[in-house]
């Protein structure tokens, strides 16, 4: 029988194997940023070692890249292939929800881990997919990031490549040299890239305003304070004065009320003309003679967001108008980066239907036609397929020019007397608990962010809408009534077919 | 061409004695095989070594100068058939593909070739696609070995021992005349490192020899009575000829103290982990110099009983590390342990886990429990009796999404699933089967179109029950590299033959795009080995397919849509099969953008087209998101207080494929989107024109914006 074998003191080299994870999405470069890491050590004269997966994963799925090093001597270390949960230095994530997801694997721990993280998203399908707003919450992968990371390097990487003409990886590894996790200088990062000989002065570039924002405080959100909507106005001096009247009604509103008026007023305003605003705080007056301070004008609140998104909706005249102006064109030119001496063209993907060009007509004509399937069928026939308007020519510019001016006769479309009748129907019902539940009212009126989009997508807002107005019929007199019509609206805004709103619908019948 | 380029690495390959070799595990392997003296290379790509077939090609040119021959199989049982060379010739052959998926394909031949046994050098180098970042099936390719009786090297992940391990398998296959299988893991084929390289050895027979003095010997066909003898002949000559050479050139190492109440048997590829493990409980130093004893199994069938019995006397506690299931080793070496009588204590799937990868985190785990129980005096302190408690830190499974891979940014693939998302809500639900490649994706999340994938070329197979018809049709997806693996026998010659009344939407997208782009017959591009440019069209016709319908731009979202409409609906009886062809996105962007980078840097004039969104026409609803997935178009928080979702928004790595165009055409979705083609170097006249244009534009904008308030110039 051998003696057992005693406890060893632990080698002490095995504590110097810096160890070093890259957590990417496919297509971002951690293949390069990997080669310029171990290139960076091995002329630094460590022994490294780097793996990766190549595959399928790396086809926008998440992949890690997996980086030790130790200084070289004349025997080989034995190195990982992967990483371990609590035993990895220098953590670098090339995207927020990287970041969470290389927390959520235990590669982040408060005794070792320096976490170099890009605040940008590039967000999953599945919370683009939602009606809703189904985009991750950064605020809570960021609160973990404190707590779990010995040090934290958190900045928007992606957008410091981007403005240097490079991409994220010069920024990361940019970083990764400002954090000085590493014991190499600032000169051997920027050999490794230019070793690497591909895209050298951009890289370099992208690697300073890296390593700058790893070396500076944390890089604050760079958000300029945007102006109230409505706090920049001109126009001709008739205009301004019809302007000022408006400006002066909601001066008089209650203040919590007063910012969302304003919103309110300009887009009705810029959606038609003074008058119609003049409506606008009409209804919005209406609700205002019914709400008090003791809710702090909540409802007000509502209606002033919801009854201007109700009156500005969203019809041919108001697309083409949209299209046509010239700060769009200019938007436009800056968003695709044209230089001196480039030119632009324009498609638009227009598809009108029977019930688009119905909507059109005056009010008693359209309603006729909508009633009339023949009339219908033969309004697709004519115009029903797809066309691509190339407005930066003339033709196609002036015809939705043309169409873009036709706010004077917009009252007396069609559209525009289905959209009125909607709205008063809607106030009615949103408005009719008002004396008994309160709160049952101000959801009420939220739920008007259901109905959006265009053509069968609005038809499926508008019947999401309806459900849960019917649904908040059965609630009536219930205490919790106003929680559940929130919850049926968040319900709807899960899945386009409104499954979920029918599973939160049949949950409440059979409780009723 | 391959979406990765090994030109200049190649080069490396050309070193001699007493230089060294730094670079990738696959490369090694390629500089081993030249080493080696190796006659014909071949194989199928599929990850993890489809860099290794990538290499290969790359290499051809200094394959050609030795002699050797470089085949690119049409499949993995084609790569292993082609072994057969070494049945009667003395010359070195290596083939690879992925395990175990390309191991299931290549089986049949696999089998025979075991029974006929080879003279020269056989070589199967596997990628065992095993754990994190696996695409397929979790199995292990080691059942294969057992069952043909052929020897599975596992070497430890390091470029000096898996270059060690080609040498030793050609060796070992000559001296037992039984193929050798060398498999690598996921992260050992990348894995980098420096080894000292050799001359290159050219085959002393080339296959060229070869064919001007062929050979037969019945006695190697496998046909009663010579299969009964080759049975007996594994068991009687060839295995215990392995068992000699294993024994006798140290395949197998021992680490650590000689003497020693414990130890640990490992999977050559799972030292290094293993060694972690230690190293992290204070029991192995950095260089893996080690106070447990370790045996280390770089040959892991067939186990060398003799050697195993020396390493357990003495021992009482064995622990057997070896990572998937079932557990073929310690099985082995239990009734080892048993027919022997023995005493000692053998651990293995009761402190490892049974099922999935071996991870840092499970070894040390592993490790750990098998010395609480063998030798808990050896454990350091923290880990007897932790006394630091590990920091809170919150859950955020709830908050970050999965991120599963999905189409490229511009995937001609997308607008084909586009478009039968469009027929599924117009006729409804349809069984769907899916197939191996890229276009399997379509089965997630946004078109979640397609249910089951049987195997590479078998989506339309695996339709096969609903042949003989119904109230709707079934659809099977292909791609362009399963037709030519295996789909166009197994699949569309069965539905023919069968007379199948359902539809198969073929993708064609230029290449074996899933696993690097890789040509395949109907690949467009020249080139200079390889037949291409084999209509896949053709081939249908060939084998009796009377409906097709070739889609030339899959990015018309209409055609495709009233294309596989017309498939589901029409009169005709029959197979119907629709050939959706548009090039990968990946290769194309590639293959182009030097190319236009070039021309605009000359002067020429260049169209560059990318998508938009207007923000104040879109309302965030999302529709055109859950009919696109496109990386490029994501969503957009305004600053807005009058709205409450986020609008979309496509961000500069739109490649303007038009998808996003067709689809709010086709499924009338909304306005919002626009195509903006920035015209570099315009000519005169184009210039002149657009001013014009632009001046007539200019003054009806400023009338109308003069007679009107402009209020929400600070919205976006």
């Amino acid at each position: 029988m051998n003696m057992p074998l005693q406890q060893q003191t632990p080698d002490a080299r095995v504590g110097e194997i810096i160890k070093l994870a890259v957590l990417a999405v496919g297509g971002q470069g951690g293949g390069v940023l990997t080669g310029w890491i171990e290139a960076l050590a091995r002329a630094q004269g460590y022994a490294c070692q780097a793996t990766s997966v190549a595959g399928v994963a790396q086809r926008t799925g998440a992949t890690i890249y997996y980086v030790e090093m130790t200084p070289q001597s004349d025997q080989a270390p034995v190195f990982a292939l992967a990483p371990s949960g609590g035993d990895v230095d220098v953590m670098i994530a090339a995207e927020m929800m990287e970041v969470g997801r290389s927390i959520m694997r235990g590669f982040v721990t408060p005794d070792r881990t320096t976490l170099i993280g890009s605040t940008h998203r590039a967000l999953a399908v599945s919370e683009k997919m939602a009606p809703g707003d189904g985009i991750a919450d950064a605020d809570e992968v960021r609160a973990a990031a404190e707590i779990a990371a010995q040090r934290l390097i958190l900045a928007d990487m992606d957008r410091l490549a981007i403005e240097q003409g490079s991409v994220i990886s010069s920024s990361l590894f940019g970083a990764l040299a400002g954090s000085g996790a590493l014991p190499f200088p600032r000169a051997a990062f920027e050999e490794a890239i230019c070793a690497g000989g591909k895209g050298v002065e951009a890289s370099l570039r992208g690697f300073a305003a890296g390593y700058d924002a790893a070396q500076g405080d944390e890089v604050a959100a760079v958000s300029a304070p945007v102006e109230a909507a409505g706090g920049k106005v001109n126009g001709p001096a008739a205009l301004m004065k019809e302007w000022q009247t408006l400006m002066a009604r909601i001066a008089a509103m209650p203040g919590p009320v007063q910012d969302m008026a304003k919103a309110g007023l300009a887009k009705v305003v810029d959606f038609q003309d003074c008058a119609y605003g003049g409506e606008y705080l009409d209804h919005l007056d209406g609700v205002l003679a019914r709400d008090s301070a003791a809710r702090d004008w909540a409802l007000s609140a509502a209606a002033a967001k919801y009854i201007a998104n109700a009156m500005a909706y969203d019809d041919i005249i108001r697309v083409a108008d949209l299209k046509t102006r010239s700060t769009r064109f200019d938007r436009i030119t800056g968003e695709m980066n044209v230089e001196e001496g480039q030119l632009v063209e324009l498609t638009e993907f227009f598809h009108p239907r029977a019930e688009e060009i119905a909507s059109l007509m005056p009010a008693k004509m359209g309603a006729k036609w909508e009633a009339d399937p023949r009339r219908m069928a033969m309004l697709d026939r004519w115009f029903n397929k797809g066309r691509r308007l190339r407005t930066h020519r003339l033709r196609s510019f002036v015809m939705l020019h043309l169409l873009g001016g036709l706010k004077g006769y917009r009252r007396r479309t069609r559209r525009h007397e289905v959209e009125q009748a909607h709205l008063t129907e809607w106030l009615r019902q949103s408005l009719a608990p008002l004396e008994r539940d309160y709160a049952l009212s101000v959801e009420l009126l939220k739920c008007r962010r259901l109905i959006k989009g265009y053509s069968d997508t609005h038809v499926r807002g508008l019947s999401k809408f309806a459900t849960v107005m019917e649904a908040a019929k059965l609630l009536d007199g219930r205490e919790d009534a106003a929680d559940w019509v929130a919850r049926l609206r968040e319900a709807a805004l899960q899945d386009p077919d409104g499954k979920a709103l029918d599973g939160a619908v049949q949950t409440i019948r059979s409780f009723i | 061409m391959a979406e990765r380029s090994f030109k200049a690495e190649v080069e490396h390959l050309r070193k001699g004695a007493g230089d060294t070799f730094t670079g990738e595990g696959i490369l090694a392997i390629t500089k081993a095989l030249l080493e080696n003296g190796v006659g014909y290379v071949g194989g199928y790509q599929g990850a993890p070594i489809s860099h290794l077939m990538d290499v290969l090609a790359d290499a051809e040119e200094l394959m050609a100068e030795l002699g050797v021959r470089f085949e690119a199989n049409a499949s993995e049982a084609a790569a292993a058939a082609m072994l057969a060379a070494s049945v009667h010739y003395p010359i070195r052959g290596a083939v690879t593909f992925k395990g175990p998926v390309g191991v299931n394909v290549a089986s049949d031949a696999l089998a025979n070739l075991c029974s006929s046994g080879v003279n020269g050098g056989a070589l199967i180098i596997v990628g065992e696609d095993y754990g994190e970042g696996s695409s397929i099936m979790q199995e292990r390719s080691h059942g294969f070995a057992m069952k043909s009786q052929f020897w599975l090297l596992d070497p430890r992940p390091n470029l000096p021992s898996i270059t060690k391990a080609v040498k030793d398998g050609f060796e070992l296959s000559e001296a037992s005349n039984t193929p050798v299988m060398l498999m690598v893991r996921i992260r050992s084929c990348h894995v980098t490192g420096s080894f000292e390289t050799r001359d290159n050895v050219a085959p002393p027979l080339t296959v060229k020899q070869a064919i001007a003095n062929p050979q037969s010997d019945f006695n190697r066909v496998v046909l009663p009575p010579m299969s009964y003898v080759h049975e007996q002949d594994k068991i009687k000559n060839r295995w215990p000829a392995a068992e000699k050479f294993i024994t006798e050139n140290k395949l197998n190492e021992v680490f650590g103290p000689e003497k020693a109440p414990l130890g640990i048997v490992v999977q050559g590829g799972m030292y290094n982990g293993l060694i972690r493990a230690l190293q992290r409980l204070g029991l192995a130093d950095v260089f893996g110099n080690t106070e447990v004893p370790i045996y280390c199994l770089n040959v892991t069938y067939p186990i060398v009983r003799d050697e195993f019995d020396a390493f357990c006397a003495g021992k009482d506690h064995i622990l057997v590390v070896e990572e998937g299931q079932p557990e073929h080793i310690e099985q082995q070496l239990g009734a080892f342990l048993y027919k022997a009588g023995a005493k000692l204590k053998l651990y293995g799937k009761d402190v490892l886990p049974m099922a999935g990868e071996y991870t840092g985190q499970v070894m040390l785990d592993g490790v750990t429990a098998f010395l609480k129980a063998a030798a808990p005096e050896m454990l350091p302190g923290k880990v007897r009796a932790p006394n630091a408690e590990a920091p809170q830190i919150p859950d955020l499974s709830k908050t970050v999404p999965i991120r599963p891979p999905g189409f490229c940014t511009g995937c001609p693939e997308r607008p084909i699933f586009a478009g039968m998302k469009l027929v599924e809500q117009e006729l409804g639900k349809h069984q769907i089967t899916g197939d191996i490649g890229c276009h399997l994706f379509g089965s997630l999340p946004p078109f979640e179109i397609g249910g089951a994938t049987m195997g590479y070329g078998l989506g339309p197979a695996a339709n096969a029950a609903f042949d003989g018809g119904g109230d709707r049709r079934a659809i099977s997806m292909l791609g362009d590299g399963g037709f030519w693996h295996n789909g166009l026998s197994s699949s569309i010659g069965n539905m023919v033959f069968n007379k199948s009344d359902n539809v198969v939407v073929i993708v064609d997208n230029y290449y074996s795009a899933a696993t690097g782009g890789q040509d395949v017959l109907s690949s467009r591009a020249h080139n200079d080995t390889k037949s291409t440019g084999n209509p896949i069209s053709a081939a249908l016709k060939g084998v009796g397919v009377e409906w097709i319908r070739q889609i030339d731009h899959t990015y018309d979202v209409a055609k495709v849509r009233d294309t596989v409409r017309e498939a589901l609906l029409t009169d005709f009886k029959g197979p119907k099969v629709i050939v959706a062809s548009s090039e990968c996105m990946l290769n194309k962007q590639r293959r182009e953008k030097p190319l236009r980078t070039a021309a605009i840097k000359e002067g020429r004039r260049v169209d560059v087209p990318r998508f938009g969104v207007d923000a104040d026409v879109c309302t965030g609803d999302h529709a055109c998101i859950r009919l696109s997935g496109c990386p490029s178009l994501s969503l957009k928080r305004l600053d807005d207080p009058l709205r409450d979702d986020p609008v979309a928004h496509i961000d500069q790595t739109c490649v303007g494929c038009g998808n996003c165009g067709e689809v709010a055409d086709a499924a009338v979705l909304c306005p919002s989107f626009y195509r903006a083609d920035v015209v570099h170097n315009p000519g005169g006249f184009e210039r002149w024109r657009a001013g014009l244009r632009g001046r007539v534009i200019g003054w009806l904008q400023e009338r109308r914006a003069g007679k009107r308030l402009s209020v929400l110039e600070t919205a976006p």
